[in-house]
């Protein structure tokens, strides 16, 4: 098969993996098959389509045409392949993990539940793949409305009231901010195809320049730029794995993506470096990371912990394609990676400690390493990658970053990272030193180590951390051609 | 045969009209009614073929030439209105049967096609003419029929809302004729293209200002335009489903083609614009339309009330369109006079289908009707997502060429009223969407009849499928409606 044919299949997979879940939805084993077959397909599919990508190739595939200049349409380039990549490699890690999970703790409605995974990896991989604006724009609303069921799976009050700061904010943001300038960015350049050095034109007057860039910062909420964060804490009512997918598989990595794809291939760092006189996504994220990051320090529940940790990690990403340094727009790409699998690590490690020992505040968590040692020592690893301490992943990244900010000398970017990189060990090394060296309170000697496909699962994205960063030559091939098209 | 056709568009549903009295058979008068919009459809696409190239057909009738005699006149912005009103009354009529059998009392029946009949006359004969008074003439026919359709129904409340419709119709009726007659007064003729060619003789007259006030608070009136629309929810909630339907779909419609005809082809632009800032009345009219409109949607309990008020913000954007007076935003306009039939006949559909099942349209009393209506509500979700403006619907191509051209025209202020409006649109339509999926269904429903029949149907898929190809493949809409645009200002530097 031609591998523009293939960009459909890798869509069709998991809508079709949808429809089979919902035949055998009665019957949970085949249904689990079901999930793990379209997994498993797709992760083929979509890395088979790597050697091509790493040759050189482009490939297209178009479905229609709205009207001139506005098609819906797939093309694979660098970016996308390797945020396909993460996705396609995460979605049957987190289908293994959900499996323990939802059994572990009896969970309803779990037919719903991976029918809107199956369909929320389809839209990501719809992200991954898009053309142009418009069809980033379809796909990027129907991952907003496919995990809205799983952020309500609880079906309590609590859950349907962040279901509605859910919705309700990243719809607001999208259709107020991000749809204007689409069409805005249309009426200037008559196409809103993803090209090459960028399709807006060097003599657009910098104030329009500012004000898409902001309209499209803020107009992806899925980033988490303060103050558009909100729905991030509130999606927390949700069951871990869907944690796991909002955090490091689709969502938020579908709101940064975005943005760094955007900013790479509508606007061009070249452009915009010479337009703009300040550039306030840099202060605008700087905040970001900061101020999230004293929230999380005073947090107690470790999901909300964790949560404004991504919340200052998707900041890294933006301030990094802000500083339009090609370096540091290589470590936001890095980053989007080496967050990933750091994150998913953490939020896995967070659904086994609850599922094995019912714990969700970080205050309980005393001796917890010596009950759970595979866990906590995962949980080990995906810290070491949010501060950025060698060997994982977090530490590449974070080094094209600081180097990009030395390239371009931006004092406020260097300065908020080392503060940052401080605030991240205050808020992640008291859990590792809670788990490991303090006593335990003696009268819980009944914890074992969660189910073993969570234990799995949580192993294997933690052993990724310190591989990616050994073995991050892969990546760095892979966006060396589209790295080269910015400058 | 072919050269009679514009005048057939007129003549075929106003001498089948009696026909239907006559058989007094309710099968029969639908047949008929149904036949007679399908020859009306066909005939209308193939004026649009004939005149695609840009050759109008001037048709005189009787053969007595203008100014003496009546002129029909089809252009492509002619052609685009009469494939718009007769595709609707073909394809709501074909599966209307049950819905109407069930909500109008059997001996009104055939009194119902026949007014049906003579609305269409009336609807289509304003589009076709050439000729100004005609075009009163019309208006009062459709006027008339409708206000007969409107109190036609079971519900007393109906004859309040129909009489508050005379009343208003009446006024705004009297309104265009004031001013036709001071045109006429002004240039003694009243062909619209004689009126154009002699009114851009007359300077400084001050009855041609007076006249272009009358017509423009006549036409406000007419097609609903904020503040004069507080006819509408009342004649649109209490009238049968179809008549909402067919309503909703149609005159409002046909009343803004009125509005452009007059505007753009008798008084000219620049006149609208030198002597009674036209546009930024209409705009700023539209943009309180807007918000007011969906407001009041989001407040609605009643399912047809609430579309209703959507439909006057939705007028409000197709007045925005053309009060930008640039091609492209006329063209916005016009697609959106397209696209918004078709979604806003869909919606009403759906409406008339809940009718039937539960009997009633109070939104509150129809928590958990997604599981025992599947086909009607998912429908109805599609057709919400399209009003709401969402891609790969029709909405989404209005809304796209609207926010366009106003980009365009560099008025920026006025995006965020689309936008925001967008959002309230969202929220009256998730009001509903979150009573039929999300809440238990705490109490049986009214249920009048029990099994739907599938002929219900029928219409309802046949407009969603349009709802989803035109968002799909525009060429058809907005290939014409940019000519059209074209032909109307496309001199206009």
């Amino acid at each position: 098969m031609s591998s523009s044919s293939m960009l459909l299949v890798a869509v069709l997979v998991p809508l079709l993996g949808a429809i089979g879940i919902y035949i055998t939805g009665k019957h949970p084993n085949l249904r689990e098959t079901v999930t793990l077959i379209a997994a498993g397909l797709l992760l083929l599919i979509v890395y088979s389509l790597l050697p091509g990508v790493l040759a050189g190739a482009r490939p297209e595939y178009k479905f229609f045409e709205i009207f001139p200049g506005l098609d819906v349409a797939f093309r694979l380039e660098p970016l996308g392949m390797l945020f396909a990549c993460i996705a396609s490699l995460l979605w049957p890690v987190n289908s293994i993990y959900s499996i323990g999970y939802m059994r572990g703790n009896n969970e309803k409605k779990q037919t719903c539940f991976y029918i809107c995974f199956a369909v929320a990896i389809a839209s990501t991989i719809g992200i991954a793949f898009s053309a142009n604006l418009i069809t980033l724009f379809i796909f990027y609303e129907t991952l907003t409305l496919s995990t809205y069921p799983l952020v309500t799976h609880k079906g309590n009050d609590a859950a349907k009231k962040s279901g509605r700061v859910y919705l309700g904010i990243l719809l607001t943001t999208s259709i107020c901010l991000l749809l204007p300038a689409i069409i805005w960015i249309y009426s200037i350049a008559d196409t809103t195809a993803f090209t090459e050095g960028g399709i807006l034109p060097a003599t657009t007057h910098k104030s329009v320049l500012l004000a898409l860039l902001l309209m499209t910062t803020y107009g992806i909420g899925k980033a988490a730029v303060m103050p558009v964060h909100r729905w991030l804490p509130a999606a927390m009512v949700a069951p871990t794995p869907v944690s796991a997918l909002l955090h490091a598989v689709a969502v938020v990595k579908a709101g940064v993506f975005s943005i760094v794809k955007i900013m790479t291939y509508i606007f061009s760092p070249a452009v915009l470096s010479e337009q703009l006189d300040i550039n306030f996504v840099i202060y605008l994220s700087s905040f970001t990371i900061i101020a999230a990051s004293f929230v999380a320090l005073q947090a107690d529940n470790l999901k909300r912990r964790l949560a404004y940790s991504t919340i200052s990690q998707l900041s890294y990403v933006v301030l990094a394609t802000a500083l339009l340094a090609p370096l540091s727009i290589l470590g936001a790409a890095l980053h989007i990676l080496a967050h990933a699998f750091g994150k998913i690590t953490l939020f896995f490690a967070a659904g086994s400690i609850y599922t094995a020992a019912h714990k969700t505040l970080v205050s309980e968590l005393d001796g917890i390493g010596y009950k759970m040692p595979i866990t906590m020592l995962a949980f080990t690893i995906g810290s070491l990658s949010m501060i950025g301490v060698p060997p994982t992943a977090g530490f590449v990244s974070k080094w094209f970053i600081l180097q990009g900010s030395f390239s371009v000398d931006s004092t406020v970017a260097i300065a908020v990272i080392v503060l940052s990189t401080l605030l991240n060990a205050g808020y992640f090394l008291p859990i590792v030193y809670r788990a490991f060296l303090k006593k335990p309170d003696g009268a819980e000697q009944s914890i074992h180590e969660a189910p073993l496909p969570m234990v799995m699962a949580l192993s294997f994205t933690a052993l990724m951390t310190i591989i990616l960063f050994f073995y991050p030559d892969l990546a760095l091939s892979l966006l060396e051609p589209w790295l080269e098209s910015l400058s | 045969m072919t050269s009679h056709l514009a005048v057939l568009q007129v003549v075929t549903p106003l001498l089948a009209a009696p026909v239907v009295v006559i058989l007094h058979n309710k099968t029969l008068g639908w047949l008929i009614a149904t036949l007679v919009s399908l020859s009306c459809f066909i005939i209308a696409c193939v004026l649009c073929l004939q005149i695609y190239d840009g050759n109008n057909i001037v048709y005189t009738l009787g053969g007595w030439a203008a100014p003496a005699g009546i002129e029909y006149h089809v252009d492509r912005l002619t052609a685009f209105l009469l494939i718009i009103i007769s595709g609707l009354a073909t394809f709501i009529l074909i599966g209307a049967r049950e819905s109407i059998d069930n909500e109008i009392s059997a001996d009104r029946l055939y009194l119902f096609y026949t007014a049906f009949l003579l609305n269409l006359t009336g609807l289509l004969g304003v589009i076709v003419t050439g000729d100004a008074f005609n075009v009163f003439v019309f208006i009062e026919i459709a006027s008339l029929s409708s206000y007969a359709l409107i109190s036609i129904g079971r519900d007393k409340r109906s004859l309040y809302a129909a009489y508050q419709y005379l009343i208003f119709g009446t006024i705004g009726a009297s309104f265009i004729l004031i001013a036709i007659g001071l045109m006429y007064a002004v240039t003694g003729t009243l062909n619209i293209h004689d009126l154009h060619e002699r009114l851009a003789h007359v300077q400084d007259s001050r009855t041609l200002i007076t006249a272009l006030a009358f017509f423009i608070i006549g036409i406000g009136l007419k097609a609903a335009i904020w503040p004069l629309h507080i006819w509408l929810p009342d004649a649109y909630t209490y009238s049968p489903s179809i008549v909402s339907t067919f309503l909703a779909g149609t005159s409002t419609k046909v009343f803004i083609y009125v509005l452009i005809r007059f505007v753009f082809s008798i008084f000219g632009i620049e006149f609208s614009i030198n002597e009674l800032s036209v546009q930024y009345i209409l705009m700023s009219v539209a943009l309180i339309a807007i918000v007011y409109g969906s407001l009041q949607a989001i407040k609605q309990d009643s399912l047809k009330r609430l579309l209703a008020y959507s439909s006057i913000a939705q007028i409000g954007y197709m007045i925005l369109a053309i009060s930008l007076v640039t091609v492209a935003g006329v063209a916005a306009g016009l697609i959106h006079v397209f696209n918004h039939a078709i979604i806003k006949v869909t919606l009403f559909l759906c409406v008339a289908n809940i009718i039937y099942f539960t009997g009633t349209d109070s939104i509150n009393k129809l928590a958990g009707l997604g599981k025992q209506m599947p086909v009607t509500c998912g429908l109805f979700v599609i057709a919400g997502l399209s009003i709401i403006g969402v891609p790969l619907t029709a909405g989404f191509t209005s809304k796209w060429f609207l926010i366009k051209a106003t980009i365009d025209s560099g008025y920026w202020l006025v995006i965020p009223v689309i936008v925001i409006s967008s959002l309230m649109a969202i929220v009256y339509i998730w009001k509903v969407v979150e009573q039929i999926y999300f809440k238990e269904a705490d109490h049986a429903h009214v249920v009048t009849n029990k099994a739907m029949p599938y002929s219900m149907y029928v219409s309802l898929f046949v407009f969603t499928a349009a709802c989803i190809y035109f968002g799909l493949q525009t060429d058809i809409n907005v290939g014409l409606a940019q000519l059209i645009a074209d032909d109307l200002i496309g001199a206009r530097p």
